[in-house]
């Protein structure tokens, strides 16, 4: 190992800081092996300076002490050696008033992290993918509706060969059974095809798709780049499928109309959901459509919204299926074009999409009757059916006859089951807790049949949000799943139309098609994408206890014939989640450790008792918190210069022995910064904050047993727009430090 | 009258949409709306409207024939095109309104005590007479329009206004003898009889 630290003079770094100071500083206390400055680190010349260094000096680990690890990641981007950046621009300077006075302070801040880049890079190895990885250019599609025709067919297109999955007998889904579309293109107020039959011939003639019909998945095993997939077919005959990722596109169902007895679901043959519907149009077949009861053509359609739909009531979805408003307004033309009256009665219409207004605009002109309105009932009545109504422009009751009427049921994700379902009732079972007992238990028994039935320890499926629907980030990744190299596209992710399925899929297989590129070079996927390295554990060390395999929000773990947990590679998302939880610390990662964090916080230099400089240790996520402080920094708003910031991957990853060590050694205070837990999560790593915050609520007991106050140590959810707050929190701390006086820890 | 409503209330029993669409001035632009309430909101009549447009429209898609028909909202619409000018789905709010009125007035649906009413039968019974308006009796008619004791009240209250415009030539008091018209007289009755020959026609087609 040999140790360079470059630091810079730029961006004033030189004007505001003694960089000959901060160079001794790396050769001195970080024992650098060599220690330079130069006025514009990211220039050419001085991008050539360390790869020169590198070439012939055989300079392999690099500290560069200039701007933060954001920026210049291009300029400092060098190939097979460790990279440590101490942040002297954003983290220190442009944070620190440029006054005489402040000058001290801000030195020392720079000097701290300057030792702290070295310590760390002392303690970190250079990253290597583990050489098993291969390129399989291959993906599987579960699901032959739009969603899947379209993912397989952008997939061959852009050079994969794709294995569909149908269960069924025939490709289209849904919407091969729908007589016309909203339409996806101009002009945006006319009914279009649905273009179903020509996407399945172009698959059929597509010499890279193999359609396997009546079929369905018996077994996944394996990872990113290498599952395999065993294919049954309802005869019973199986073949193995290698495939590099998978997508699951497996749609909906709609809500079982009979659970609306009220709105005459289940009660008359005349009271249809929407696909029952279509069915009648398409028997019409350009004709008057007869209603199901008698075969008497209809004259007057009436169309009731969000029936069962975004409501509290037991039973209902609470949410909003997002298609059939427009899908309503479809069907009341198909009955207008037939001669019929079409009334759709709404609480709120929801047209979402380029073309939504212009539909709804386009039915208005069609000549739909629209009233909004709460309907309570639906009964028969002299040879037909009323709908009673309370229309609430006039706050009045209403009544409306019909000789059919059409409920806008919605959509129930046709999704596996709760992978983590047994998993709870297994503990709920060992705790004894009965009642859960009997809670999980009952999910258990309407469960829906395993899609993928992964070979996973941790479930047979992937894991859910809300509702059956799979869980996605759904503000930076939203064709995610919590199985890495598994993508979820159309309504089994969220509700959606067919035009919004169709560019689901579409993402979908790009980000399946990354998965197979990143993992064939053993990189990660996001957020970490180009990662090379991954967790390997110390197998003398570890007592499996399994936290790690538990906790993993990705699945990534495994466990070996020993009992040992097995690390895949390709689904690990660099977390560092085991990290965090491994009570026994034997989980690391070449450039991300226990040590690698643990030195940088140690090697912080710690005034005594009576110097009245206190130290706060903050731990940010890399994700939101960290580049929050970046931001405030270029908005040159000030904190405190005892904080010192160490960038974490997750929450998640931060093992309580650094709360413990840092205690010990004597820092004033601890932040713990991540992202929104809870269900509407903001953590990149999905549970990575939450267990951060679970731990936390532990560490109460050791600041008993060190005699300390619990305000010293604090986590907190922060975002990224939080540039004002987070610096305001650091200096609440330091008030809090004031307050409560120096820790006693001092050596 | 009275006849054509019954036979109106037959033919469009379930739907007075469709009658408004057959009968009324710019009635087929009532299923546009899309009730945003934007013209309520903008008119400045808002708050002595009965129903205010939105609603108005909401109520012929539901039917309710005599209510609107015999609504004095309508006939609140003073015509400044607030409500034109900033209805999203571009209905002609104002025309409608006015539409709806006509249409309530010749079924002989309008409230009969409403002002509004009240003047514009004035206004008309005055212009087509002589085919110009006669201001003096039109002030006339209009301040007894409530009875002998208002009307004097009323002319009392406004004889400084009077005696200022017969001052400035802009009111005559000789009008009240008949007063003069215009030089086709005749034929502006006629004109005016062609025209409800020509309206009652279409509405004969819709009698049926
Ligand atoms: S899309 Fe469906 S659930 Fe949403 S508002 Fe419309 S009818 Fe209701
Ligand atoms: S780093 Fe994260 S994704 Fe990878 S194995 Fe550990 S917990 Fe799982
Ligand atoms: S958390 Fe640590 S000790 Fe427990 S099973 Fe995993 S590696 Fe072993
Ligand atoms: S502004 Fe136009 S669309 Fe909105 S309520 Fe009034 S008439 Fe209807």
């Amino acid at each position: 190992m040999k140790i360079g630290a470059y630091i810079c003079q730029g961006c004033e770094l030189g004007d505001r800081l003694d960089s000959g100071q901060l160079a001794t500083t790396a050769t001195r206390d970080g024992k650098a092996a060599l220690a330079k400055e130069h006025p514009f680190l990211c220039n050419a010349e001085g991008v050539a300076m360390i790869q020169n260094d590198i070439d012939n000096e055989g300079v392999n680990h690099l500290v560069i002490g200039a701007c933060s690890r954001r920026a210049k990641t291009e300029a400092f981007n060098f190939e097979n050696v460790t990279i440590s950046r101490a942040n002297l621009r954003e983290g220190v300077i442009w944070v620190r008033p440029d006054t005489d006075e402040a000058r001290e302070l801000t030195q020392e801040m720079a000097d701290d992290y300057i030792r702290m880049a070295c310590a760390e890079s002392k303690s970190m190895k250079i990253p290597a993918a583990s050489g098993e990885q291969e390129l399989t250019r291959e993906l599987l599609v579960v699901g032959g509706g739009i969603s899947g025709m379209t993912a397989a067919i952008e997939a061959s297109k852009a050079g994969y060969k794709v294995d569909l999955i149908e269960k069924s007998g025939a490709l289209g889904g849904v919407a091969g059974q729908l007589v016309k579309r909203v339409p996806a293109k101009a002009p945006y107020n006319e009914m279009a095809d649905t273009g179903i039959a020509e996407m399945a011939a172009a698959i059929e003639a597509d010499g890279n798709i193999s359609v396997h019909l009546n079929s369905s998945v018996t077994k996944t095993s394996g990872a990113p780049g290498r599952f395999e997939v065993e294919v049954s077919t309802e005869s019973g005959a199986t073949n193995t499928v290698t495939t590099g990722s998978i997508i699951q596109a497996t749609g909906f169902n709609t809500y079982d109309i009979n659970k609306l007895p009220e709105l005459g679901g289940g009660q008359s043959p005349d009271v249809v959901d929407q696909l029952t519907f279509e069915k009648l149009v398409k028997e019409a077949n350009g004709g008057a459509i007869k209603r199901p009861s008698d075969g008497k053509e209809i004259s007057n359609a009436v169309f009731v919204q969000c029936a069962g739909q975004r409501s509290e009531k037991e039973g209902h979805l609470p949410y909003c299926s997002g298609h059939c408003c427009l899908t309503s307004i479809k069907q009341a033309r198909y009955a207008k074009e037939a001669g019929a009256d079409a009334t759709v009665i709404f609480t709120d219409l929801r047209t979402p999409g380029a073309g939504g207004e212009d539909f709804y605009r386009g039915g208005q002109e069609a000549g739909v009757s629209f009233s909004k309105g709460e309907v309570s009932e639906v009964v028969s009545a002299g040879g037909g059916l009323e709908v009673k109504y309370k229309d609430m422009i006039l706050n009045e009751d209403c009544t409306i006859g019909a000789d059919i009427v059409v409920l806008a049921t919605g959509m129930v994700p046709n999704n596996g089951p709760d992978p983590y379902l047994a998993q709870d009732l297994k503990a709920a079972e060992e705790a004894e807790d009965e009642s859960l007992v009997a809670e999980l238990q009952a999910k258990v028994e309407v469960a829906p049949p395993s899609v993928l039935n992964l070979d996973y320890r941790q479930g047979t499926d992937l894991p859910h949000l809300k509702h059956g629907f799979s869980d996605s980030h759904f503000i930076c990744f939203p064709y995610e799943t919590r199985r890495t190299g598994i993508y979820a596209a159309g309504p089994v992710r969220r509700p959606m139309d067919m035009q919004q399925a169709q560019e689901d899929a579409t993402g979908a297989a790009l980000k399946a098609i990354q998965a197979c590129e990143n993992a064939s070079q053993g990189r990660a996927a996001h957020p970490r994408s180009g990662d090379l390295s991954f967790p390997t554990f110390r197998i003398e060390g570890c007592t499996q206890c399994k936290r790690c395999t538990v906790e993993c929000p990705f699945g990534a773990i495994n466990e070996d014939e020993k009992g040992y947990p097995q690390y895949n590679e390709s689904r690990c998302r660099r977390c560092g989640t085991c990290m965090g939880a491994c009570p026994v610390r034997v989980i690391s990662f070449e450039n991300y450790s226990v040590e690698t964090v643990g030195q940088q916080l140690k090697n912080v230099d710690m005034p005594d008792e009576f110097d009245e400089k206190p130290r706060i240790l903050v731990l940010a996520c890399e994700n939101d918190a960290y580049p929050a402080l970046d931001m405030a920094a270029m908005n040159r708003t000030e904190y405190s210069s005892f904080a010192r910031v160490i960038p974490v991957r997750c929450l998640g990853s931060v093992n309580t022995i650094w709360v413990t060590d840092a205690l010990n050694s004597g820092y004033d205070g601890i932040m713990l910064m991540g992202c929104q837990k809870g269900d509407n999560y903001q953590c990149h790593f999905v549970k990575g904050s939450e267990m951060a915050h679970y731990r936390m609520s532990k560490i109460d007991d050791t600041l008993q047993s060190l005699n300390l106050e619990q305000e010293r140590v604090a986590t907190y959810e922060v975002s990224i727009t939080d540039t004002q707050r987070i610096p305001q929190l650091i200096n609440e701390m330091e008030e809090t430090i004031e307050k409560i006086g120096m820790s006693p820890f001092k050596f | 009258m009275s006849d054509m409503n019954t036979a109106m209330v037959e033919k469009y029993r379930s739907s007075f949409l469709k009658e408004v669409e057959a009968n009324v001035e710019e009635g087929d632009w009532v299923k546009m709306c899309m009730q945003c309430g934007v013209c309520s909101g903008s008119c400045p009549m808002e708050n002595n409207w009965e129903h205010p447009p939105q609603e108005l429209f909401m109520m012929i898609r539901a039917n309710k024939r005599e209510e609107v028909l015999s609504s004095s909202s309508m006939w609140m619409c003073t015509s400044c095109y607030n409500c034109i000018a900033r209805c999203p789905r571009g209905l002609p709010i104002t025309h409608i309104m006015h539409g709806l009125a006509h249409y309530g007035k010749r079924l002989g649906l309008a409230p009969k005590e409403q002002p509004t009413v009240k003047f514009s039968q004035l206004f008309w019974d005055n212009l087509t007479k002589t085919g110009r308006v006669n201001e003096l009796k039109l002030g006339l008619s209009l301040y007894f329009m409530n009875g002998f004791g208002e009307g004097i009240k009323t002319a009392l209250k406004m004889k400084d206004v009077g005696l200022g415009m017969m001052k400035t030539g802009r009111l005559n008091p000789f009008e009240i003898f008949g007063g003069h018209s215009c030089k086709g007289a005749s034929d502006i009755k006629k004109m005016l009889a062609k025209a409800k020959e020509i309206e009652e026609s279409n509405t004969a087609e819709f009698k049926g």
